[in-house]
């Protein structure tokens, strides 16, 4: 006989949800979740080539790792790089998005749904192939970016090949490419704006930029506090750009943090020292994105508008 | 008068937008049918002087393009069909059976997005490597069976299916499975397809991973072989742009016949705090 207690225990063992959670569950667990922890772990170590080899070489080193970064110029650089792409591509990228929603959202555009698929075409190609066409629109002599300057009587830049203009080049790759994914959150956000605040700012006879400054601007911050984190996060994770079109170079100008670990872990095989590349660079990530979050509290606005 | 002016200024600005948006994208298209030799020809050509198809041929017949493209495509179909499976299953319970810590699970789930993925990788390739799967088709679908992301997509929208409507099933003696499958999932189609969509443009255009895992040249994904090959035929350009012409002309079409599920996807992902 079952007491009212087993039988409870009996059904909750064969309750059908855990079916329906377990293999998904399972397949991030191991393959997400336990990697990240070892990671960690691999960060404590001195995994190097002769790890790969055989396990017996492996010593722990405590931060051993970490303190080695703080001395390592390379590091530094690839760091820097990373900080002055996000805080340049990141603002320029939301900036333009916001200036194509808001002139996608115009009263007077028709067509709307044509402009949106064609500003948001760059945003599904795949990011190495455009890679290699950018390289050509960058080419010094035969580029069409050069060739528009010197129209100008601007130029020639050796857009890929100096180091002052790599990163710059990069940047505005990454903000052609990316500006359609915030756009469409934006002109979402724009939408979900009552007209009658419009209205309302218009019997107060505000001019079109103060409607902007003073109903537009704050009834989007918690759009624009959400593009700016996924923008952030995203940017941080520079990869395939640097790789496809300068392989880091020239002289390291666009040396990113995740192809710094890319060629520590994978190319040389200091799987130990990468590791801790890697988790320095989602400690960097959590620690923004929680600052960003944080400035939602003090942000005084109307809340509970999302996009739909 | 003012208002033409406006109206005109609007579509000015818009138009030269997109313009400049297209052209690194029209372009390629171009550079890929002009004769060798063309594209670098100054001032810069736009329009080929004559279209030819030798360098789609040239990828084909010698750089086996083909195969890249069915491994690429082989590997996308896959990882989109299982993720869909086990996502669905996932997001649905989620957001519709009970079991003990199921919110704070989900809470979990969330945080964790935060964490870049690239941390996972070095002990994911390790881990790989111990049960044999590095430098095969297994290494790039095990890890995209299932993500947090998916799960979460689902979840959201299962959450709108009615109790009752679940309720009434099992009242009528009908399975958990039979209601999933049956009830659940076609009650979910609109946003299993975005799921589809993003899943499928996700592993086709992924770069890092696969370019980890598959490290045999017969293996290679598009986006690794173009990546390779723009490092081999530096100087054949129009070579090149066929090559990125091929690569991307798979997500574009697949973007613009499904674009309503792709943006109602962005827009339900953004509902996240």
């Amino acid at each position: 006989m079952l007491d009212g207690r087993g039988r409870e225990r009996m059904t909750s063992r064969i309750n059908p949800a855990f079916w329906f959670v377990a293999p998904a569950l399972s397949v991030i667990v191991i393959f997400f979740v336990v990697p990240v922890a070892a990671s960690l772990l691999l960060s404590l170590t001195d995994f190097d080539v002769y790890a790969v080899a055989s396990r017996a070489n492996l010593r722990f080193v405590g931060a051993g790792n970490y303190l080695r970064l703080t001395h390592e110029p390379l590091f530094w650089v690839a760091f820097k790089n990373t900080l002055y792409f996000v805080l340049v591509a990141g603002p320029l990228s939301v900036g333009v998005s916001l200036a194509a929603a808001v002139l996608l959202s115009a009263k007077l555009v028709r067509f709307q749904s044509v402009f949106r698929t064609l500003f948001f075409l760059p945003v599904v190609t795949t990011l190495v192939a455009v890679a290699v066409v950018w390289r050509y629109v960058y080419h010094p002599r035969f580029g069409l970016l050069n060739y528009a300057l010197s129209l100008l009587a601007i130029g020639p830049i050796d857009w890929l090949g100096d180091p002052h203009w790599a990163m710059p080049a990069i940047i505005l790759m990454a903000v052609w490419k990316n500006f359609g994914f915030n756009m469409v959150i934006f002109v979402a956000g724009l939408q979900s704006i009552p007209d009658r605040l419009y209205e309302a700012a218009d019997i107060d006879g505000a001019y079109r930029w103060a409607q902007f400054r003073y109903v537009t601007l704050p009834m989007l911050a918690p759009t624009f506090l959400f593009v700016a984190i996924i923008t952030m996060i995203g940017y941080f994770q520079l990869f395939a750009e640097p790789y496809v079109m300068t392989q880091g170079g020239p002289a390291h100008s666009t040396l990113s943090i995740v192809l710094l670990m890319y060629q520590e872990g994978f190319r040389w095989w200091n799987m130990g020292h990468a590791a801790a590349v890697a988790f320095v660079l989602f400690a960097v990530i959590l620690v923004l994105t929680l600052v960003t979050m944080r400035l939602r509290v003090r942000e005084p606005v109307a809340s509970g508008v999302v996009p739909r | 008068m003012k208002r033409v002016l406006q109206v005109v200024l609007l579509y000015a600005v818009l138009c030269g937008a997109a313009v400049l948006t297209l052209l690194p994208l029209l372009w390629m298209v171009a550079a890929s049918l002009m004769p060798t030799g063309e594209a670098t020809a100054l001032p810069p050509r736009l329009i080929p002087s004559s279209a030819t198809f030798e360098h789609y041929r040239t990828l084909f017949a010698r750089l086996s393009l083909w195969r890249y493209a069915v491994n690429s495509a082989l590997l996308a179909v896959t990882v989109t069909l299982i993720s869909l499976l086990l996502n669905s299953m996932a997001g649905y319970a989620f957001a519709k059976l009970r079991f003990g810590g199921r919110d704070r699970i989900f809470q979990t789930l969330l945080a964790a997005l935060v964490i870049p993925g690239q941390v996972a990788m070095l002990p994911l390739f390790l881990m790989l490597r111990e049960i044999g799967v590095i430098n095969t088709y297994w290494g790039v679908i095990i890890p995209g069976m299932a993500s947090i992301f998916g799960i979460f997509l689902v979840r959201q929208y299962a959450l709108s299916i009615p109790d009752s409507l679940l309720d009434a099933a099992r009242i009528d003696g009908a399975g958990e499975l039979r209601i999933y499958w049956s009830l659940v999932l076609p009650a979910c189609t609109p946003i299993l397809v975005t799921l589809a969509i993003f899943t499928f443009m996700g592993t086709w255009n992924d770069f890092l991973w696969p370019l980890i895992v598959l490290t045999d040249d017969r293996l290679y994904t598009l986006p690794v072989a173009v990546a390779n090959l723009a490092g081999e035929h530096v100087q054949d350009i129009e070579l090149m742009m066929a090559g990125a012409v091929l690569t991307v002309l798979p997500v574009i079409v697949i973007f613009i016949a499904l674009q309503r599920y792709y943006i109602a996807g962005i827009m339900s992902g953004s509902l996240k705090e």
